[in-house]
């Protein structure tokens, strides 16, 4: 039974559009910042409370909404037995944590991000256990790294909290990174990446040979998130967080994250060898380890904390035994550690926040004190020790049960033997709680005077410890839901039964030993624990510093040997990697015949190919005479131009002519402030070596070159040919394509240029303000200075070729769609003919004539280019889509209004105004030089007779 | 004429890449507009070599075109590497005014105050 339902992603949406709220709430003061906190929560809660009963009658609540189809990626969520469960404990908690931080975060704690990160980290959550797709899931995996990450260090001020938080990070992080390989492999192998499609093809995935590379590193996620050995050491760090996180993040939510997912993938992935050796044992040792290392731990949050991996171990071995009564004492622990250690967290919090300590040796007799909280702390601490009538024992019991019938390798002893050491050890630092935290005589040396706590902070603890005891004694009351939930595991259709009682089992006599056993501990414990303290053990932390400091320092090392500081260096290497694969492509790939006739070279064409290779050479040959190095680079340009001439591009031979005359111009301006000339620095066995690099290079190349221009080809150029008139509505095939075909990627070109023109002006302006304007003005230009800045000539002639050049390149505008042409070349030419001005009259003189701001030029191009591509949302097609017609005034004949013309209009105000930008930067440097202002257009002006006048004369 | 455009793009490559290996900002930019050539004419002569033949259509005869696409590519490339090469003149004489060099490694003294920096 299968039902659609809009409520499933409005309730995976809920958390996150609530993190946005708390920090605006929180000037509203702090309880309007719990309630509004509290508030999508319990909407979401509501929401799952409705869509519970058709999950409780056995369906599943589907809903997508496809994202990415091409990925198979889509926002699928569904809902079945074991997502309600887990839905529901991550909001039920979570209202409970919101009531609880409110008092227990002090005033100094920015409250309103600490819901923030709550919020975002429990939308996170709540989307792992509730997405039908695993790349979905694995979205939401990350985001709890993230979101726990900021809440492990949210009191930012203490080390531990920054290092434990960086600690989770990369350990969950990391086993994240292989969990999305595993899910991968997954994927590929079902052909879909929606769970319930994944979930039906468990045959094929374990018959697979991909199958245990892809259970190992779906594996290493699952226990790297829920602290399983030898993962297990970032999660006592990780309790520096606040204690509302800890109650949340690690009993009830995130370290659950691991044992959700293998539950979730059990159908999959259980029943197999190897899934049961590693699952069992991993799970086994990490709840024996947990539970020994708890009994010794004097932090109150780090016992805890243990007995979280210790619990955790156990949920891990239930599911690595692979059977449906595992699956349902898996289940049904999985709710009975969330009402006790979420209980047992809240009492350490309690207790740390009115006495000031958590060290258990200085505790001791606070029954006394704090009555209320001594009985939520006493029945969940033997809830979790797994006595009779708490609803731990019941759980534990089932599990016992379980472990007295499984044998590993042969032996029937040894998983039985070690699971009622687990307990026992569980019986021993439980009563270690209650013993010595509440029980003994009062002291008189507590930190703060301990008292009960406000009603606030204790309700949601006593809420838990009311279930605990609820569950306990009536266990059916807990019956729907993990039938649902154990069904859904399982894929089975169960029917368990929950009750106290089983008769005289074995679990029974392991129980009482492990209970008798743990007595005896706690009584031996003062010993035992100075034994504990003096052997030597494994100090997680430092290994994992030694790690990453291991780590860091290799990465240090290979970049400081490939990334020395010098540029030369890693083009060196660059250059001959690149190589070095095109040869291995080309080598390996086989080569087709030669299909083409070689074109007959031209004497024209061999002179210009003359002075190309001869620019070149003498380029490279006197490249120190830097002036030199530019006349040639000249030569060349022009040699490029006449090259696309000859060979049918002639917008391109346009576009570079006029490219060339700016660039020229950009450098000359920059060679002026620079050094002229660059020394003589590398020594000969270094040019030679360069050399070499280069030769190879350039003869890759041209191998490549030549392989290519002599076999045929196929081409979607075809298309564009065919349709350049008929649906662009111009004959010059390239322009078309420009703005029509292919205008997407324009106008992200013409948006590029922009930032380069508004990049440089920013430069220049942060140049300016810095020592370099000093540097500037203390340099003395004077001799470079000619006698006449602005001849007469020059100023004259450009003042006559201006009006012509803006109709030349009005012309190449307006023709452009048809002739070659267009946007480009049209504002190229126009800003050559006003840095023509510039260059006659002056920086100074011609600024102070200008009209318009460059920067707007930018802008108001890119917005009407945008504009026009907006503008076919408005006749319903996508966006630049292009029309155009025809119009015929009288006297002129019919001409063409395309309205790529206007997107043209935007590329030309781009150009003319990124290429204006850039110059006018440059040369603006030369007023900090110290260039005088010249009020007349030029130096002699015969027009003026005072001019006449020579200074010399003056005097 | 494919040997011509093959070999230009050789040597204009081989130029680059040379003059790029070198140690100041400027030869470096020379290099790098050698290069940009290289790429650009590379670039369009993916497309093949076609002589008389412009992408420009006749109404009025069915002639062949040589192939619009790569020049379309490269006309906006052109474009681009103008801005890219005034972004890095800029920042090049940017550095030179605040170094007062225009080498483009670290000095010794520079590698040792970035790897102090860096080390605090």
């Amino acid at each position: 039974m299968s039902n659609s339902s809009s409520l499933l992603p409005i309730i995976a949406i809920l958390p996150f559009l609530g993190a946005l709220i708390p920090g605006v709430m929180i000037r509203a003061g702090r309880t309007a910042c719990a309630t509004f906190t509290a508030l999508p929560t319990l909407i979401a809660l509501v929401m799952l409370a409705v869509l519970a009963p058709q999950v409780l009658q056995g369906g599943v609540v589907q809903t997508e909404i496809a994202w990415l189809p091409q990925l198979g990626l889509s926002v699928a969520f569904f809902l079945d037995g074991l997502g309600l469960l887990f839905a529901a404990m991550i909001l039920g908690v979570g209202l409970l944590i919101t009531l609880y931080a409110r008092y227990y975060l002090s005033g100094e704690d920015p409250m309103g991000q600490f819901y923030v990160y709550l919020l975002l980290f429990q939308g996170a959550m709540l989307g792992i256990v509730i997405s039908d797709n695993i790349l979905l899931l694995l979205i939401f995996w990350e985001l709890t790294s993230l979101s726990s990450f900021l809440l492990i260090g949210y009191w930012k001020h203490l080390p531990e909290g920054r290092q434990g938080a960086r600690m989770a990070l990369a350990v969950t992080g990391a086993g994240g990174l292989a969990m999305i390989g595993g899910m991968l492999i997954l994927g590929d192998i079902a052909g879909s990446y929606n769970l319930t499609d994944i979930l039906d093809q468990g045959e094929a995935i374990r018959a697979s040979e991909w199958y245990l590379p892809a259970l190992v590193l779906i594996l290493l996620g699952a226990f790297t998130k829920s602290a399983q050995f030898p993962f297990h050491f970032w999660l006592p760090h990780a309790m520096a967080a606040p204690t509302p996180v800890s109650a949340y993040l690690h009993s009830a939510t995130m370290v659950k994250a691991g044992v959700f997912l293998m539950a979730r993938m059990w159908p999959v992935l259980s029943g197999t060898e190897a899934w049961f050796y590693i699952v069992s044992i991993v799970g086994l040792v990490t709840m024996v380890l947990g539970a020994l290392i708890a009994l010794f731990k004097d932090d109150l949050k780090a016992l805890l904390a243990f007995s979280t991996v210790s619990h955790l171990g156990l949920l891990t071995m239930l599911l690595g035994f692979g059977t449906d009564k595992a699956a349902v004492a898996a289940v049904f622990h999985i709710i009975n550690h969330l009402t006790f250690k979420a209980a047992l967290f809240m009492t350490a919090g309690i207790v740390d926040h009115e006495t000031h300590t958590r060290d258990i040796k200085r505790l001791g007799g606070l029954a006394k004190f704090m009555p209320v909280t001594a009985l939520i702390g006493t029945v969940a601490a033997l809830s979790m020790a797994g006595i009779p009538f708490f609803n731990g024992f019941l759980s534990k019991e089932m599990m016992l049960e379980e472990a007295s019938h499984t044998g590993w390798f042969g032996n029937p002893w040894i998983v039985p033997a070690l699971a009622t050491l687990g307990a026992l050890l569980s019986v021993a630092y439980s009563l270690r709680f209650i013993f010595h935290v509440f029980a003994g005589p009062p002291r008189d040396d507590y930190p703060a005077k301990p008292h009960d706590p406000p009603f606030g902070m204790y309700a949601a603890p006593a809420l838990l410890c009311v279930l605990v005891m609820l569950i306990g004694i009536l266990p059916w009351v807990a019956e729907p839901v993990v039938t649902v939930a154990a069904s859904a595991v399982t894929g089975a259709d169960l029917h368990p039964h929950l009750k106290i009682w089983h008769g005289v089992t074995p679990a029974l006599f392991m129980s009482i030993v492990a209970v008798l056993g743990g007595a005896v501990l706690l009584a031996i414990h003062r010993p035992l624990d100075r034994a504990w303290q003096d052997a030597p053990r494994p100090e997680a932390k430092v290994i994992f510093d030694a790690l990453v400091g291991g780590a860091a320092g290799l990465a240090r090392r290979v970049s400081e040997a490939l990334h020395d500081g010098a540029i030369s260096r890693y083009l060196a290497i660059f250059v001959v990697a690149t190589v070095a694969l095109g040869a291995i492509a080309v080598f390996d790939g086989g080569l087709a015949p030669a299909t083409r006739a070689l074109l007959p070279i031209p004497p024209v064409a061999a002179a210009g190919w003359l002075l190309l290779i001869g620019a070149t050479a003498l380029i490279v040959v006197n490249h120190r005479n830097r002036f030199r190095a530019l006349v040639l680079l000249g030569v060349i340009g022009l040699m490029i131009s006449g090259g696309f001439v000859y060979l049918s591009a002639p917008d391109l031979a346009l576009t570079q002519i006029s490219v060339e005359t700016v660039t020229i111009m950009l450098l000359l301006l920059a060679l002026h402030f620079m050094p002229k000339h660059s020394p003589r620095e590398s020594a000969p066995a270094r040019r030679l070596r360069d050399g070499a690099i280069a030769v190879i290079a350039g003869g890759g190349v041209a191998t490549l070159a030549m392989m290519f221009l002599t076999r045929d080809f196929s081409s979607i150029s075809e298309f564009h040919l065919a349709n350049s008139y008929k649906g662009g509505g111009g004959t010059n095939v390239v322009n078309v394509i420009l703005v029509d075909f292919r205008g997407y990627d324009t106008y992200g070109e013409i948006i590029v240029l922009g930032i380069a023109g508004l990049t440089i002006y920013a430069l220049m302006e942060a140049l300016l303000n810095g020592p370099a304007a000093r540097r500037l003005r203390a340099r003395d230009f004077s001799r470079d200075r000619s006698r006449d800045r602005h001849p007469l000539m020059m100023v004259v002639g450009t003042r006559a070729m201006l009006p012509i050049a803006t109709m030349v390149g009005i012309y190449i505008f307006l023709r452009g769609h048809n002739q070659p042409g267009g946007g480009f070349v049209a504002g190229l030419v126009i800003s050559i003919a006003l840095l023509m001005q510039y260059m006659a009259s002056g920086f100074g003189w011609t600024q102070t004539r200008k009209r318009i701001e460059y920067h707007l030029m930018i802008g108001w191009g890119v917005v009407i280019a945008g504009l026009t591509g907006a503008a076919a949302w408005l006749f319903g097609e996508p966006f630049l889509t292009s029309t155009f017609g025809y119009v015929h005034w009288p006297p002129i004949e019919e001409f063409e209004l395309a309205s790529a013309m206007a997107f043209d209009l935007g590329v030309f105000l781009t150009v003319l105004g990124a290429v204006m930008l850039m110059l006018y930067s440059l040369s603006r440097i030369a007023r900090y030089a110290g260039e005088s202002v010249n009020v007349e257009p030029m130096d002699y002006d015969p027009s003026l007779k005072r001019n006449i006048k020579t200074p010399r004369e003056d005097g | 004429m494919e040997v011509v455009v093959a070999s230009s793009v050789g040597v204009l490559t081989a130029a680059g890449v040379y003059l790029i290996l070198r140690m100041r900002a400027f030869p470096v930019i020379i290099g790098l507009s050698l290069l940009t050539y290289a790429v650009n004419v590379f670039l369009f002569s993916t497309g093949r070599l076609a002589i008389n033949a412009p992408p420009v259509l006749n109404k009025y005869a069915d002639v062949p075109y040589s192939d619009p696409l790569p020049q379309a590519l490269v006309l906006t490339a052109i474009v681009i590497s103008f801005g890219m090469t005034a972004v890095l003149v800029m920042i090049a004489l940017g550095a030179y005014l605040e170094a007062d060099h225009d080498r483009i490694d670290m000095g010794e003294d520079e590698a040792e105050a970035a790897e102090k920096e860096s080390g605090a």
